[in-house]
Parts: C-alpha cells; sequence; structure tokens
C-alpha cells in the first residue's frame, strides 16, 4: 500500500466566473503539486449549466497534468432534474465519482467510489457499512474532533481504505433548501438574478457586535474562519491519514497547495505555514477548533495544544 | 386512510398529555446523548419509558422512540443499548438516522419496526429507497427541504410511508448536515443531541438592551420594547452586506395546517409535532387542537379555523419549505 500522503483539491464551493473557474483549474494543472482534484457544482443546481461546456475541457487538462479527477455529486438532491443530474453523473462512468449525498451513495453500490465530507460518516459501523458497497476513500466531515479521526482512519485502514481531512479553506457548516444570498438581496431562491456570483469567497456574517461569524454561498452556510491545519499534518500523519484536502479560495492556492506539500514531505514546519497562511488569508482568520474538540471558530496554537 | 398524528414527549407527564389529548402515537428519547433533544431535565429513563408504552398500549396508542444522533466513533455501547432496550420495552418503533445504527437494529431486532429520523435528510427517492432495501426502513421522516410537490413524487415511487413535520419550531437548515452550533459552542445536535445548548448562553444587559449571546458570539439584541427569545443560532438577527436582518430564519413557528389537502394528495402518512422540550400544558393545548383540526378535516376534506397563536413562537406562522416561496 502507498504511504505517500496525497494531496487533493475539493470542488469550487462558489460561482466564480467560468472564465476565472477555467482559469483557475488551468494554473492548478500547470502548477499546484495536486494528486487529485475533484470537480463538479456541488452548491448550487441552478450554477451547473454555467460550468457544463468547460468541465471536459478542465479535465483534460488536469488529466493530461497527471491529477486524477473526481467528479463530485451536489450536496443537496430534492427535484427531478437534481436527481437525473446525479443519475447522468453516475452512469457516464469514465471516472471516479465522490458522493455527496445519500441518493448518490445508492447509486454507486457495488463499484468503487469516494464519500464525499456531505455524508455523515461518524463512526466504525457506519465507515465499514460503506466500505462493504465499495467505498474505497472517505473524506471525513470537519466537524470530527481527532479522536473520531484516528478510529476511523484505523478502521479504514483495516478495511483497506483511505481517509480524508479537509486542512484549508472555509468549513461547509449546513445546506439548505433555501437561498441566503438571494434572501440578503431581497429576493427569492426562484428570480434569484444569480447575486452569489458576487462574493468569490462567500458573503460575510456578522453579528449585531460588528464580529465577523459566518459566510454566505447560497444555499450554503460557512464558516468565517479558514480552516487551516497545517500545524496538526505530522498528528493526521501518524493518525494514518492518508489525503489532505485543499478547498479552493481567490487566495493564491498554487502557494497554498506548495506550502502543504513541503509540510507533508517534512521540507517545511507546519506551525511555519500556518504563520505564513495568517498573512495570506487576509480576509479572516484561521481556525482549528472542531479538530481539537472546541468550537470549530476557535484556533487552538501550539501552546494550549502541549497543555491539553 | 386518516393521517396519523405523532406527538413529542419529553417527560411522561407530557406523554400521557398528549395521549390523553388525541395523540396517535408519541415519540420521545432516553436520558441520554442518543437523542437529537439531550436537554437538562428532559426525556425517559428505562423504567419511565416501559410505563409509557403500557400507558400508551392501554389506550390503542403507539410510542416511538428516537436514537437519532450519530454514535460516536469507539463508543457504540450507549446506542447499541438504547436500540436493545428499546426493543426490550416494546416501543412500536425507533427512529434512527445512522448507517451503522440502522444495519445493527435490523441485523439483531428484526421484528423491530424502523423509522427513519429527519436527522438522517433522506431527501430524494434514491436515498429513501437505500434505507428500505437495506434495512426494511417502513417509514420516513422527510427533512424539512422538500416542496409538497417533491413530496408527492418521493410517496409514489418509494412506497415508504412518509411523515411530515407540521407544526412547531423550524429548522431551516437541512436537519442533521449542520454543524452551525458545533461551529460556535462544539456541541452539535449530530453528536452530542444539542443546538445552541443552554449551557453556552447568556444573556447580558446593555443599557436599555438586552443582548443574547451562545458562545462568543452575539445572536440577538433585543430592545426595551421587545420579547427576548431565545438565542438558536439560525433564528438570530445578524448583519449581511450592510443590512441586519433575521437572515437565516425569523423567530417563527412551522403550521402547515392549511396544507392538509395537498398533504393528503401527496400521499402522506402521518404527521409530526416537534416539541420535546415543551411543557405537558403546550403540549396538551398543541395536541387536542390539531387533533380536533384533523377529525374535522376527515369527516368533510375541509381545513377547520383553529386558533393557536397563543402557542405559536413569536406569534408569527410560515409554512416553510412545503411552498416554493419559503426559498
Amino acid at each position: 500500500m502507498e504511504n505517500r500522503s496525497l494531496l487533493t483539491l475539493g470542488p469550487v464551493l462558489f460561482n466564480w466566473p467560468v472564465d476565472q473557474w477555467r482559469d483557475f483549474y488551468a494554473r492548478m494543472a500547470d502548477e499546484a503539486p495536486l494528486d487529485v482534484v475533484y470537480l463538479g457544482e456541488v452548491v448550487c443546481s441552478k450554477r451547473a449549466p454555467f460550468f457544463e461546456d468547460a468541465i471536459p475541457d478542465v479535465i483534460e487538462r488536469l488529466t493530461s497534468a497527471g491529477k486524477t479527477v473526481v467528479l463530485s455529486s451536489p450536496i443537496l438532491v430534492t427535484t427531478d432534474r437534481e436527481r437525473k443530474a446525479v443519475r447522468d453523473l453516475v452512469e457516464a462512468g469514465e471516472l471516479g465519482i465522490e458522493a455527496n449525498d445519500l441518493g448518490a451513495v445508492a447509486q454507486l453500490a457495488g463499484r468503487p467510489h469516494a464519500v464525499g465530507p456531505f455524508v455523515n460518516v461518524y463512526n466504525e459501523a457506519t465507515l465499514g457499512w460503506l466500505a462493504a458497497r465499495g467505498a474505497t476513500t472517505v473524506s471525513l466531515g470537519a466537524e470530527l474532533p481527532a479522536d473520531s479521526v484516528g478510529l476511523l482512519t484505523k478502521e479504514a485502514t483495516r478495511l483497506g481504505m483511505q481517509t480524508e481531512v479537509q486542512v484549508f479553506g472555509r468549513v461547509p457548516l449546513a445546506i439548505s433548501a433555501r437561498c441566503y444570498h438571494a434572501r440578503v438581496h431581497g429576493l427569492h431562491k426562484d428570480g434569484c438574478q444569480f447575486v452569489c456570483g458576487q462574493d468569490h469567497d462567500g458573503l460575510g456574517v456578522e453579528t449585531l457586535d460588528d464580529q465577523p461569524f459566518l459566510a454566505v454561498n447560497g444555499l450554503q452556510t460557512m464558516s468565517h474562519t479558514y480552516l487551516c491545519l497545517a500545524a496538526e499534518i505530522s498528528q493526521l500523519q501518524r493518525l494514518g491519514v492518508s489525503r489532505f484536502r485543499l478547498s479552493p479560495h481567490t487566495v493564491d492556492m498554487v502557494r497554498v497547495a506548495r506550502g502543504f506539500r513541503a509540510v507533508l514531505d517534512g521540507a517545511l514546519d507546519g506551525a511555519d505555514l500556518a504563520a505564513e497562511l495568517t498573512g495570506l488569508v487576509t480576509d479572516a482568520p484561521l481556525a482549528n477548533g472542531f479538530f481539537h474538540d472546541q468550537p470549530g471558530a476557535a484556533y487552538i496554537g501550539a501552546h494550549e495544544r502541549m497543555s491539553a | 386512510m386518516a393521517f396519523e398524528l405523532i406527538c413529542p414527549a419529553g417527560t411522561p407527564a407530557a406523554l400521557r398529555a398528549a395521549v390523553d389529548a388525541g395523540a396517535d402515537a408519541v415519540y420521545c428519547g432516553f436520558r441520554d446523548e442518543t437523542n437529537a433533544r439531550n436537554f437538562p431535565g428532559l426525556n425517559f429513563s428505562r423504567e419511565e419509558l416501559g410505563e409509557a408504552v403500557a400507558y400508551a398500549h392501554a389506550r390503542g396508542r403507539k410510542v416511538f422512540v428516537a436514537i437519532n444522533t450519530y454514535p460516536t466513533a469507539g463508543n457504540l455501547g450507549p446506542w447499541h443499548r438504547a436500540v436493545d432496550d428499546a426493543a426490550r420495552l416494546k416501543a412500536d418503533a425507533v427512529i434512527l438516522a445512522d448507517l451503522g445504527l440502522l444495519d445493527y437494529a435490523a441485523t439483531r431486532h428484526p421484528e423491530l419496526r424502523l423509522h427513519l429520523s429527519v436527522q438522517a435528510s433522506a431527501a430524494n427517492a434514491e436515498a429513501v429507497k437505500l434505507f428500505r432495501d437495506s434495512f426494511g426502513v417502513q417509514r420516513v421522516v422527510l427533512p424539512r427541504v422538500l416542496t409538497v410537490a417533491d413530496i408527492k413524487g418521493l410517496t409514489a415511487e418509494t412506497g415508504v410511508e412518509v411523515e411530515v413535520f407540521v407544526f412547531g419550531g423550524l429548522c431551516p437548515m437541512a436537519e442533521g448536515r449542520c454543524s452551525l452550533s458545533s461551529y460556535a459552542t462544539g456541541l452539535s445536535p449530530n453528536k452530542q443531541g444539542v443546538c445552541s445548548p443552554a449551557s453556552h448562553v447568556r444573556y447580558e444587559p446593555r443599557g436599555d438592551e438586552l443582548i443574547s449571546r451562545l458562545g462568543d458570539f452575539t445572536i440577538n439584541v433585543f430592545g426595551a420594547d421587545e420579547p427576548a427569545g431565545y438565542p438558536t443560532l439560525c433564528k438570530g438577527r445578524f448583519a449581511a452586506d450592510g443590512r441586519t436582518s433575521y437572515l437565516f430564519e425569523e423567530p417563527t413557528s412551522l403550521n402547515a395546517l392549511q396544507l392538509l389537502p395537498e398533504l393528503k394528495a401527496a400521499g402522506v402518512h402521518a404527521l409530526k409535532i416537534e416539541g420535546r422540550q415543551r411543557g405537558k400544558a403546550y403540549i396538551a393545548s398543541v395536541v387536542q387542537t390539531y387533533r380536533k383540526a384533523l377529525d374535522a378535516f376527515e369527516r368533510n376534506g375541509k381545513v377547520p379555523n383553529v386558533d393557536l397563536d397563543a402557542v405559536v413562537e413569536g406569534a408569527r406562522e410560515t409554512a416553510g419549505a412545503y411552498q416554493r416561496s419559503w426559498r
């Protein structure tokens, strides 16, 4: 079994203009030391048509650059049109698929597939059940603390699976049938005018005391903070985690990817990368609370970790 | 067939009140982290559940036990024991969300009726059929993300009994897929069975105003003339794009009473009232009102005018996601 830690890139969660989206992936293909790239519009089916025509070229570009492309299924699937989109994705069958809802899990039974972070996998019994149906990797939800990550990874390894942990980017916290971007602008989901396209890293939500708190991304609610587990990389590697997921933002993701690659290879200290990312991510602080069994918004520094 | 009316009980007294007021079935949970209303002073001991089942069965009603949080890695015992004890105490069904726990219940207790919790967030026919075919789940409680039209299609396609929430608190997010509470407090519905827990709530006076806080975050600011609500995170007032609003959801109650004809036409089997954290007087009042309304509706197919204003949160109501305009 391969021991090398894999660096993966989750799907772009935001509604970027298609040219920006295509250019982003071209740069990832050419310059970022990524092993796996997840691709697909997972947040809102209304956005999907914008990217449809660009997807084949992006797949080609990434694949030519030696990246493994995995297609991610949508998080929330309710309408007949959305259900058909998942069916089509499953039936296309050329590339690997990451299931992000239980309907996709159902349809992928009996063939190797990835289980995404939007499917609830909290314990070894669920992990084993998914493995028996063909899951080969599970991307763990960001809410899981280190103890759970360790136990799940141990069981995954026993079953010949891999676990993945998000190590960078805003954390998806909730999904709704209601569009909050539209709601902020006095609109509804029907007739939304795609106002989510105005905010390329999400729309900041502050408390009434002007404290930054959350970020809205259409149907999705995210953390204001950017998750950063750079300083926890060696611990994750010791736990047996083999896939490390970055979530795309408008910050220089090539630099982010190179930084994490260097830490994974032992060429850079995780704490040094965390310090560098603090300077790079200018619109929000970093957080790692979930992993340390604290509120997700918290950042637990090296000192607190030592004394915990 | 008449709608089945499914009512909440956080205490034995509330359960008796629900049964007496006309509930067809009452749902409740054990006093620990295995259920999604793990609040101080709520829920049932094993002995109390046994008595509750006897009380309900003597009157021809049912008791469902919610074991609907996600078992913690390395600590499946409490969830397994909850399922075993619910079966032993003759509960009429268990309401589960976790795939691994469903597998356990289906394997160990093949006679036990399985319902899929709203916390599983099965939002389409493929997901519902997964639970039906893998574990023999006979009923699904649908997440509050579907329109009545969506529900109709799902009911026809799956043949599984469908239960929907019609009254009480309203999650604007897909249930079981929300980490907002743990982002602010470290405690979540999925893991600990709590949302915006009281242990992390503070009210702070500031001049004429009252600030409600959850963890380190201000959830609302109330003027002297405003009643101060509980700081459930998604019912708070926030600022975005320079505007202040109840961004996620107003402090409203779900009330889908007016949709009874549509829900009937959609093939819905059971109607569920939220509120295991509520007192027995509230339960009695809501259940009685719904019982009367359902009986009248079954007689003549019309939705009667009933008064639930006194118990509706913030005295405002919404039909939620069942109507497209909510989105």
